[in-house]
């Protein structure tokens, strides 16, 4: 069944370091620093003045507007800061630092809501936005906003995005094996909202446990199911499969048209940790106030996935996994291929967090850039069909409506052409630099 | 913010493969070529190639500290290869001079006057080809038989035996003799299994696909097993006009040249037919029994415009 994308990259995966050990609940942090800008949109709003008390799963920040999410409180304590705090975007939002004195309840109490197979679609949407859910991937795309999709769109399929094609991240893939149950409970009631009877799970052939896993519980509960199907999408490994339109085109066939959506063809992609957020939203009344991350790389002692609070900071992450056994040189949030470097530790988790790579001076040797010898291995490899190598001279020579015309808006930064470049080029970043210059009209 | 990290644009992770790892390649797998050449037609063809690459090394080196550019230019492996090209076109009577000089040209004005590695507009070592053949052609058309031999010089290749209907000599020639290099040419065009197993193993490496060598050699014989002049259609020897001459030293290793072949895959098979089309006519009508580097230098005149209409068409592309 499963088709193919044009491009890609075969990238060593580097996954073993955390593939096997069960995601572990973090200590909770006496300290969180929540910003109020997680997701695509316009930023939440605080609720709460500087030294009120709150408790763990309470609304402090709420949503402006349709594109936005709400903002709740990820432990209890006394709120003691809002002001603007850097995140790991590498740009400064306003966030709100909430202190704990140490003897306050920091377990959230999921209360178990009733009757939840009576809700109807607009109730349930409601839950998800008020639960603040955003997408897990990286995105950060507000849940509600792509479950509701306009009426002349219509949506026939919803792919769950397992696929976890960065090298070293993991956490997807163990949440698959250890709460699959919880992953298509979510499933369905997506499917509920948006009306959909063909489902599919989409993870690469590298990931056999995680393939079995859901395989095992998509047999055993096919009686309680009506008419929705579920299929795991067996995809190749190969970078970025993970990408939605890539992912579409790999499980569907169907090509989402430049500057499209995914609705634009009849389908809506959700992480598998949207779906478990959704199922706790639902079921238990959970708020989205912790997530699964990686910790990773060859410098930590212990690299692991854990339960993280959403507004940890690294630096008190570090005291969880037991340090490090090489000092890293550079920390990226995401994987090594789309994440960003911090300069600092104290960023906070975020709700678009999926890992932190700790890479250690000898991984990170920069080979000198040379020129550009035409080999055209970026334009193999680019998933959206570009010619990297062009554009690179546009752009370096201030062409941007020539780049414009290039295609060079499709570029989504996987970053494959810099990564399969033998000259060392830097293409992204005249690709972000050219974006950045395209012309209005 | 007691430390601070390196920051960089992602991605934080790149392949091995450099430009400089891919040349050395591309020199290694030209190697056997050469150790064949030299076997059979004497050592003197070893102090040809040495001459051509030393002058090639030279030229850059003196051309690069001019323009006080890096050194480390010099030895990214492209300058050697150039030489090494360029010896491997060569008969391997000529005197020790032309290498230099051939060389000293490729380098000069093939490569250096048009901005260097990653500009140039056509292959220096056939520009450097080119230019002595227009020089001294008779250097250039003088050929040596195989060292066991008796007589030493002839004036034939295969191609020239075919060109100038001396089809009698044609049967002494046989296909075995033209895989192993019994035959006369140049020094590095003559052993097509040895050339074969380089370009092997650049496929493997996946430093040069399919698409020019194929395209271009099946052209060439298609077109020569289509045509054979009085004898009819389609009975021409398509074996014979692939394995003589220089098709497979240039089929795979100069078409292939990154820098003057087209960027699309679309465009290396366009390319790749053009060469065919090309080198069929040059044997076919022109006055040289051999038209492999011309129809090359042709079609790398051809890039620019080739890449400009096979530009391809990004993903989720729709009309405007």
């Amino acid at each position: 069944m499963p088709y193919k994308f044009y491009g890609g990259i075969h990238p060593p995966t580097f996954k073993t370091f955390t593939l096997d050990g069960p995601t572990k609940r973090a200590y909770i942090p006496a300290k969180v620093v929540i910003p109020l800008s997680q997701h695509v949109g316009s930023p939440a709003e605080p609720l709460v003045a500087i030294g009120a008390s709150v408790n763990v799963g309470a609304l402090i920040a709420k949503q402006t507007g349709y594109v936005s999410s709400p903002v709740h409180a990820t432990i209890s304590g006394k709120v003691t800061r809002i002001a603007p705090s850097p995140t790991p975007a590498l740009a400064r939002a306003l966030s709100i630092t909430i202190e704990s004195k140490g003897d306050e309840d920091q377990e959230y109490r999921p209360s178990k809501r009733q009757n939840t197979e009576s809700l109807s679609k607009e109730e349930l949407i409601d839950i998800i936005r008020d639960a603040g859910i955003v997408g897990l991937g990286g995105a950060a795309f507000p849940t509600h906003v792509k479950l509701s999709p306009p009426k002349d769109k219509a949506i026939d399929s919803v792919i769950l995005n397992g696929v976890e094609c960065e090298p070293y991240l993991t956490c997807d893939h163990r949440l698959m094996i250890e709460r699959p149950k919880e992953i298509l409970a979510g499933l369905a009631i997506m499917a509920k909202i948006l009306d959909v009877k063909n489902t599919y799970i989409a993870i690469e052939d590298n990931k056999l446990a995680a393939i079995y896993a859901m395989e095992k519980i998509i047999k055993e509960t096919r009686d309680k199911r009506q008419e929705t199907s579920i299929e795991v999408a067996v995809l190749k490994t190969k970078y970025p499969q993970g990408a939605e339109k890539q992912v579409i085109k790999s499980v569907l066939n169907r090509v989402v048209p430049a500057g499209g959506l995914p609705m634009d063809v009849g389908c809506i992609v959700q992480n598998v940790g949207t779906a478990l957020a959704v199922y706790e939203a639902v079921y238990l009344g959970k708020p989205l106030i912790e997530r699964a991350i990686t910790v990773t790389g060859s410098c930590v002692k212990e690299p692991m996935n854990i339960y993280v609070r959403i507004g940890t900071l690294l630096s008190d992450i570090v005291n969880a996994f037991g340090g490090f056994k090489k000092d890293p040189a550079k920390v990226i949030f995401g994987g090594p291929m789309m994440g960003i470097a911090q300069y600092t530790m104290d960023i906070p988790v975020t709700k678009g967090t999926s890992g932190i790579l700790f890479l250690s001076k000898d991984e990170i040797k920069k080979p000198a850039e040379s020129v550009c010898i035409r080999c055209g291995k970026c334009i193999e490899v680019c998933p959206m069909g570009l010619v990297p190598s062009t554009l690179m001279y546009n752009v370096k020579k201030e062409f941007f409506s020539q780049a414009k015309e290039l295609g060079i808006a499709n570029c989504f930064e996987c970053g494959a052409c810099v990564y399969t470049c033998p000259a060392k080029i830097p293409l992204l970043d005249y690709m972000k630099f050219g974006k950045a210059k395209i012309p209005a009209s | 913010m007691e430390e601070s990290y390196i920051v960089s644009i992602a991605p934080h992770m790149t392949s091995e493969v450099s430009t400089r790892k891919i040349m050395w390649a591309v020199f290694w797998s030209l190697v056997p070529a050469g150790i064949a050449g030299v076997y059979v037609f004497g050592v003197r063809s070893l102090f040809l190639i040495m001459a051509a690459v030393l002058s090639a090394l030279i030229t850059e080196a003196t051309i690069v500290g001019a323009r006080k550019r890096s050194m480390s230019n010099v030895f990214d492996g492209s300058a050697i290869i150039t030489g090494l090209l360029l010896a491997y076109n060569l008969p391997p009577g000529v005197p020790l001079w032309m290498p230099v000089v051939g060389s000293f040209f490729a380098i000069a004005i093939g490569k250096k006057v048009f901005g260097g590695l990653g500009q140039n507009i056509f292959n220096p070592a056939l520009v450097g080809r080119a230019f002595l053949m227009m020089s001294w052609p008779v250097y250039m058309t003088t050929w040596q038989n195989p060292r066991w031999v008796a007589d030493a010089v002839t004036r034939a290749t295969p191609l020239t035996i075919y060109k100038e209907n001396m089809t009698g000599l044609l049967r002494n020639i046989s296909p075995w003799d033209l895989l192993v290099g019994n035959r006369p040419g140049c020094i590095g065009e003559i052993c097509v299994i040895a050339l074969l197993a380089g370009a092997a193993y650049l496929f493997i490496k996946g430093y040069i696909s399919w698409h020019i060598p194929f395209t271009y050699i099946a052209t060439v014989a298609l077109t020569s097993w289509a045509f054979n002049g009085r004898a009819g259609l389609f009975t021409g020897d398509a074996l014979f006009f692939v394995l003589s001459g220089g098709l497979i030293l240039g089929a795979f290793f100069m078409a292939t040249d990154y820098v003057t072949s087209p960027l699309g895959a679309r465009g290396k098979v366009i390319f790749g037919i053009g060469c065919g089309l090309l080198t069929f006519m040059i044997r076919k009508f022109a006055g040289y029994p051999e038209g492999v580097s011309y129809a090359i230098l042709i079609m790398n005149a051809a890039t620019p415009i080739i890449d400009r209409y096979t530009f391809p068409k990004w993903f989720g592309w729709r009309k405007q």
